[in-house]
Formats: structure tokens, sequence, C-alpha cells
């Protein structure tokens, strides 16, 4: 399966990856390989068989309406890089 | 004016009224001190699993029940990725391909029109994103983000772009808050202030096309935002339609010519302002969540919960107007009330035995007083067998009718059932033959409109009633009326 370096590029751009040229070089075969390898799923004949959404065959892990203890308000901001006394402090932001 | 018609569909997210957040312990409550009510897994901390809260799956199986959906067997949770600073986890969690329900549909009925029934194309859980304190000082600082939102249950509404004017999309939102709201199922607080509400409208025109008969042109469909009052809601349709008809007649593009656009309504200026376009197109990337099991909901607990389903607003209507006579406009007044007025009401029409009264009753006076004093049922503190009384006694001819609205207000202000209330303001019944001997007196006592009568001017009557009020301030001016009249025709 033929990966292009401008589909390395669009998958870098939505991860938020800042990939530079010889990056992107060597990425390519790299991601090829790997879709190829999970393409030979292709060669098995899947046909009468239900889709599946999960790996484990689990149904309804549900909990009680139930309030429980968190974190305080010092703990939840402890590790972040940048904060004020309220929250987590991130470069403006325009909304769109 | 017929040149277009204006297609809309709304998006509505309601949040769900549980305790607690969809995927974690934390508290499910509007209003808190910012990241007081956040833990482990809804600040995204790597390591933490989400286990799905009970009560937002009932929630939700009971609204898609109330809004005639299918609830299908199987249902299961998506990672929707995009980047946001109030989105800790990089994607939220989402139901992509198989909703909790689809399917479903709303009657509406606008401006005395025939009821249109609006088509909903599904409803699927997924987690509320935290919130951005922006710098409002305009100088660019840093945005602070508060995550105690993040989490929260949220219920997506969708429809089809079944509606078609801004006051038909503001019929749709108002039956669906009270569908949801605390007055009916109580799935949410519905509150468009504190954002337990909130609605998107997609907005494109029909546009008649000059060159074929019949054939309609699409224009480029637009998303509305920032919507934060039904008010703004229907502005902004409007608002939006007469734009997209500017943009046609300027540039004649159809949908598909131009990208879809999402625009912002600015309530102050009134009119839709373009949002920044995304660098590149949303590619959500979504795949099933790893960490959530699938949920099924098997047909008999779906059953179970149409079985326990309250009886809701349309069905209620019609009961009030086929089983008790009532106009569609005082059902309308009533069942949009809420349940308590509606149980109130019903209460005082079978103690009474007048369903058209008690509505009168309720709708033009306890509604008023409910109204002008912000009180609630409760708090006007007039039990409903107590109004029941007073109209059983208005029927009987035991209350002169021209008194009861003193009679009521003496109730309530005084807390009297009606016998103490009428003895208190003196009031009698009037004994029909002490009423036709006033009468009979002051025909006699005025033979000038006695001949005025006689000549065919039957208003002359009405001089005498405030003299007959004046003997007896029981009497009921109508019966007096009748009476003189009767007696004149006898030759008195």
């Amino acid at each position: 399966m033929a990966i292009s370096r401008a589909e390395v590029e669009r998958v870098a751009l939505l991860a938020r990856l800042d990939l530079d040229d010889a990056q992107l070089e060597a990425l390519t075969p790299q991601l090829a390989e790997i879709v190829a390898y999970v393409d030979s799923l292709a060669a098995v004949d899947t046909a009468g068989v239900e889709p599946m959404a999960h790996a484990v065959e689990l149904h309804n892990v549900l909990r009680a309406d139930e309030v429980r203890p968190g974190l305080s308000h010092e703990a939840a901001l402890a590790n972040a890089p940048r904060k004020d006394s309220v929250g987590f402090k991130v470069p403006a932001v325009l909304d769109g | 004016m017929s040149d277009y018609q204006t297609i809309v569909g709304l998006e509505v997210h309601v949040q769900l009224a549980t305790k607690s957040k969809l995927f974690c312990g934390c508290p499910n409550r509007f209003g808190a001190d910012p990241n007081t009510q956040v833990c482990p897994v809804c600040l995204g901390l790597p390591g933490s699993l989400p286990v799905i809260n009970a009560e937002a799956v009932r929630l939700a199986v009971m609204t898609g029940v109330a809004l005639d959906c299918t609830i299908p067997a199987y249902t299961k949770w998506d990672r929707k990725q995009y980047f946001y600073p109030d989105l800790p986890k990089g994607y939220q969690t989402s139901q992509f391909d198989l909703p909790i329900t689809e399917h479903g549909a709303l009657a509406i009925a606008c401006d005395e029109q025939e009821p249109r029934t609006i088509r909903i194309t599904r409803a699927h859980l997924e987690e509320d994103a935290g919130k951005s304190l922006h710098d409002e000082s305009g100088a660019g600082g840093d945005t602070v983000i508060d995550l105690n939102r993040a989490g929260t249950p949220l219920l997506e509404i969708v429809s089809e772009p079944d509606l078609r004017s801004a006051a038909e999309a503001k019929a749709y939102l108002t039956e669906l808050k009270l569908i949801l709201g605390p007055e009916y199922l109580g799935v949410s607080d519905c509150n468009m202030q504190e954002g337990s509400l909130r609605v998107d409208a997609n907005v494109n025109l029909h546009i008649d096309d000059p060159k074929k008969l019949g054939k309609s042109i699409a224009t480029p469909i637009v998303e509305i935002k920032n919507l934060n009052s039904f008010r703004a809601v229907e502005r902004a349709i409007e608002y939006e339609a007469q734009r997209q008809w500017r943009d046609w007649q300027e540039t004649g593009r159809r949908i598909g010519e131009a990208p879809k656009q999402t625009r912002g309504w600015d309530d102050n200026a009134g009119k839709t302002i373009p949002q920044r376009e995304k660098e590149e197109s949303a590619d959500y990337r979504y795949f099933p969540c790893p960490d959530l099991a699938p949920v099924l909901n098997p047909g008999l607990e779906v059953e179970r919960v149409r079985l326990a389903m309250p009886e809701l607003p349309a069905a209620l209507r019609l009961r009030l107007v086929t089983d008790h006579g009532l106009s569609a406009y005082d059902a309308d007044v009533l069942v949009n009330q809420g349940r308590e007025v509606v149980d109130y009401f019903l209460t005082v029409a079978a103690e009474s035995g007048d369903a058209k009264l008690a509505a009168n009753w309720v709708t033009q006076h306890v509604l008023r007083v409910m109204n002008a004093d912000g009180k609630s049922l409760e708090e006007v503190g007039l039990p409903p067998e107590r109004l029941a009384g007073m109209i059983a006694k208005l029927t009987a001819g035991d209350l002169p009718s021209p008194r009861s609205r003193e009679v009521f207000e003496l109730m309530i202000a005084d807390d009297l059932d009606t016998d103490a209330a009428m003895a208190k303001l003196g009031i009698a019944a009037v004994d029909e033959s002490e009423l036709v001997a006033i009468c009979r007196e002051l025909l006699l006592a005025n033979p000038r409109v006695v001949a005025d009568v006689e000549a065919g001017k039957q208003q002359a009557v009405g001089a005498l009633i405030g003299q007959a009020k004046k003997r007896n301030p029981n009497a009921d001016p109508g019966r007096v009326r009748e009476i003189c009249l009767e007696l004149i025709a006898k030759g008195v």
C-alpha cells in the first residue's frame, strides 16, 4: 500500500506534529510499511462475520450515579506547566 | 413573498441532570469555583479509565422514548479527535455510527397552523468540554481553563432540516424544552443562561428556480453558533435567511460551490459574523473507544421505560380538549405551565364539576397571581378543593358572579374557604323572590324606563341595575336585567 509524503504531512498536521524534511523523508516509507502490514488483514475472508466494536466481549460496564471525592484544586493544578490561582493557563485562544 | 423557502435544522445539546459526571464520580453541578470538581478521569490524566454513569444512559433512553425514537439494542462509544485547550484528552468521547437513540419525531404547533412533525435524526450521548475563560481586557492575555464542566453528560439532539421558519424553530425548541425540562421529564434543567441547553442552527434557502418551474436551487448551508436565547435563535435565522438571499442575488452561489460556513450570532449588532475558518477541513478520525464497553439496551428494558413514561404535553393537551371540552388555547396555556398546574386544574375541574369554568379561573386568575407575585402554585396558598368549592357555589347561584373576584382574592389573602370569605364580605345568596320584589318596586317607581323598553329600547333597563345593587349589593346585574324585562313583558 503506497503512502504519499503529502498524506504523511496531513497526518502530522492532524496530530500536531512538527516534522522537518528529513523526518518526513524517513517516516513516509515507515508508515507505508506499517499500513501495508495491517492491510494484510484484508486477505482474511470476513463474509458473514459481524463487525465488532470492541476487542473484549464485555457489555454494560456501568456505575451508579454517585458523587465521589476527586482532586483538590491544588492537586488538580499541581503539575500544570502554567497556571494561576484559578486554573490552567494557555496562550490566548481565538474562538473559532 | 415566496421567492424562497427557509430551511432550518437544529442541533440541541442538553446537559443531563445527573448527580455525577458521565465517566467519573465528580459532581455535575453548575457554579462551583473553577477546577474544584475534577479528578484524574475528567482531567485526562494518563492511566485513568472512564466508567459509564448508568443514570445518564437511563435519561438518554427516556428522552429517546419521549421523542418517539427507536432505541437500538446495541450502542457504542467513539473518540472524536480534535485539539482545543478545554478538551484535556485531545478527543471527546461521543457516539458516531451507533447512537443510543435515532429516527424520532416531535410534533410542533405554530401560529395556529396544523401541527407539523419534525423528524429527529438522532440523539447521542457525549461528554462536555471544559470552559475557556478568555482575557476580556482586549490585551490578548492568557486564556484560563476551568475543567469543572469537562466530562459532564450531554445529549446532542439533531433534527432533520424540516423546520421552515424562525417561528417554527422557536416552537420546536419550546416544545423540546417543555418535555425535557423540570416541568415534565426533568432529564435536564434546560437552562440556557447556565448552558444546560445550547442550540446551533443550520440554515439555508431553497430558491424557486426562475428557469425551471417547480424546481428550486439550494444555497450553501451556514451553521450559526453563539445563540444564547430562543429570541436570539429566531432573530439569527431571520437575519441569516435575508443575508443568504442577498448573497445569492449577488453571487449566485449554490450549495456545494462554497464550503459549509460557520457564523456566530452577535446579539447586540443583530447579525451573524463569519467565524475563523479552520486551516484544514475538519477530520475527527472517529474510532471506537477502547476504554469503554458497548452498552446493550434490551427491548424489554426499553419497554419498561416506555410503560413508566409520564403523560407528555402533546397527549395531555389532547386529553384536556377531548375529555374536558377545553379550547385548544386553554389546554395549551395549562399544559405549558407544567404538570403541577395541569393536576391542579384537573382537581378543580373534577371537584367543581365544571371544567370550562375551572380552566377560566386557573388560567386567568390563579396564573395571574402566580405571575404577578412570582409564586409557585403552593405559595399561592389556594388549595384546588377551595377553588372548586367557590366555582360550585358560582354555578349553583349561591355566589353572585360580580362578587366572585373579591371572594377569590380574600380566600387567598386570608387563607379562607368560600363560606368564610363570603361571610367576611357580607355576601349572601339573593333569594329569587326578593330579587323579583326589588325589580317590581323599581319598575313601578320608574314608569319612564318601562315606556322606553316597551318602545323597543331594552338597554333602558340598565338605569335600574345600579339602584337594585344599592338595595341589595349581592344582586346579580344579569339576573336583574332578565327579571325586569320579563316583568315588563308580562305587564309588570
